[in-house]
């Protein structure tokens, strides 16, 4: 069996949060498969992405990105996200103001020229290329967020919600970019919406209080 | 359309006399410029070097400010620090500090025998009070608060979420810094900065305590402006316009980043 993109179990605090993963049940996603992560709001699904980003760390327990270990409840054993590769989009985009379109897009030092100008192209957004972020649209932002997260190459793709509150033509965009199974990383989705789970998930996680349940596939 | 908001008349009238109480220092100082003789005054030699000693010193603090307080600005804002409150008072003393206490200050602590001014001159042949560098020292002195200040609270505002997400995509502490926080803090040193500067160069009592009022050396304009208030009272009002109109120039560009307008 390949190693999978990601495989984690333990204890984090987040403030009052205690996310629990028990050992039993890790949970592991391959390369290319897409899980959603499903669950009322304050349950600790964001904070599930942060821990695997790197910007919240366990208290006990493992995870591994691609077979490398990069948390164990220890300070020493915590790899930090600059050096994991995963790619966030959290729910308030977080675009750097800043910077253009094109700068924020390319703004990893692991995204080259031609995978931004491949992204920009394949979300529509090299028009926009010049352009602050304060002068996009909200689906126009989001698709700079996602693009700006995949040009990282990314290994485990985290997404907080990117579909919330979109148009129709951005929406499209990027679920054509996640439908294509052979080229998308690892993919941990958080939605609320029912038609996302059933169009992109290969699964379903359930975030209730802090810990995680599985769910039968959509 | 948006309907203008209309003051209540009370406050209308008290901030017209404020207005007026700020300005009026100001237009008192137009009315008894000696505009014919003003050209001639302000080609004096003794004006134009306390004007260059000014420039320098100023200069050169505002760029110490810079460098030692961007590094403290960034620690009081963003790590949590056992004695964050503590701390943040010490760093605003200079500002509340009477200016001759603070030179006063500094001779106990960097004069000749200083509690580390007799090491520094007997290790590194460095003497500070009544030098220029002195003189540096003690506008740095009262004017760090300043950019501190400004800039811990810009960093706090903007909160540390955009640095994270530079980390997740791969971009180390230094580069964060580079391309994230100082960019993004910018206007406020910006800001920070010309306070900082605009302060040093009014600044009178630290340098008269601790770098004395030496001509060509320490006298700058407020010291020269003073020294002439009491033999020359029209080269006085020369130099005190030079200050306001190097104080405004400064201040123009400036307000709109500190103070943002709708």
């Amino acid at each position: 069996m390949d190693t999978p993109a990601l495989s984690l179990a333990g204890r984090a605090t987040v403030g009052d949060l205690h996310l629990e993963i028990p050992s039993t049940e890790p949970l592991v996603v391959a390369s290319g498969e897409l899980v959603a992560v499903v669950g009322p709001n304050g349950a600790g699904k964001s904070s599930l992405l942060r821990l695997v980003a790197g910007l919240v760390s366990l208290d006990t327990g493992s995870l591994t990105l691609c077979g490398l270990r990069v948390d164990d409840g220890s300070i020493k054993g915590f790899v930090p996200p600059e050096r994991r590769r995963v790619g966030w989009v959290p729910q308030n985009r977080l675009l750097f103001e800043h910077l253009t379109v094109a700068g924020n897009v390319g703004f990893s030092p692991r995204a080259t020229s031609e995978t931004t100008s491949h992204l920009l192209d394949r979300l529509d957004l090299t028009s926009l290329a010049d352009r602050r972020p304060t002068e996009c649209s909200g689906g126009q932002a989001q698709r700079v967020a996602v693009a700006r997260a995949l040009a990282a190459e990314p290994q485990v793709l985290l997404l907080d919600e990117p579909s919330t509150a979109l148009d129709v033509v951005s929406r499209h965009r990027i679920h054509n970019l996640l439908a294509d199974r052979s080229r998308r990383p690892a993919t941990m989705l958080i939605t609320h919406d029912p038609a996302e789970v059933a169009d992109l998930a290969d699964r379903v996680v359930e975030v209730a209080s802090g810990r995680i349940s599985y769910v039968d596939p959509p | 359309m948006t309907r203008p908001r209309r003051a209540p008349r009370s406050v209308l009238i008290v901030a017209t006399a404020t207005m007026i109480f700020l300005t009026l220092p100001l237009f008192g100082l137009l009315q008894r410029t000696p505009w014919t003789n003003l050209g001639h005054l302000l080609g004096d030699q003794a004006i134009l070097d306390s004007l260059r000693v000014s420039l320098l010193i100023s200069a050169m603090a505002a760029s110490l400010v810079l460098v030692l307080g961007t590094p403290l600005a960034w620690v009081l804002g963003r790590v949590r620090l056992p004695l964050r409150r503590l701390v943040r008072s010490l760093v605003l003393l200079p500002m509340v500090l009477p200016p001759v206490v603070g030179g006063t200050a500094l001779l106990f602590a960097l004069g000749r025998r200083g509690l580390v001014g007799q090491w520094l001159e007997r290790w590194l042949g460095l003497t500070l009070p009544f030098t220029m560098a002195g003189a540096v020292v003690a506008a740095t002195f009262v004017a760090l608060p300043f950019y501190v200040v400004t800039v811990e609270g810009a960093l706090r505002t903007t909160g540390d979420e955009h640095e994270q997400l530079a980390a997740t995509l791969g971009a180390g502490p230094l580069v964060v810094l580079r391309r994230v926080t100082v960019p993004r803090v910018l206007p406020a040193m910006g800001a920070g900065l010309a306070l900082a500067w605009a302060r040093a160069l009014g600044e009178f009592g630290a340098t008269i305590t601790f770098a004395g009022n030496l001509p060509g050396r320490t006298r700058t304009l407020p010291l020269a402006t003073f020294q002439a208030l009491e033999s020359d009272p029209e080269a006085a009002i020369a130099l005190s316009l030079v200050l306001l109109a190097v104080s405004l120039a400064v201040l123009i560009p400036t307000r709109d980043r500190w103070l943002p307008t709708r």
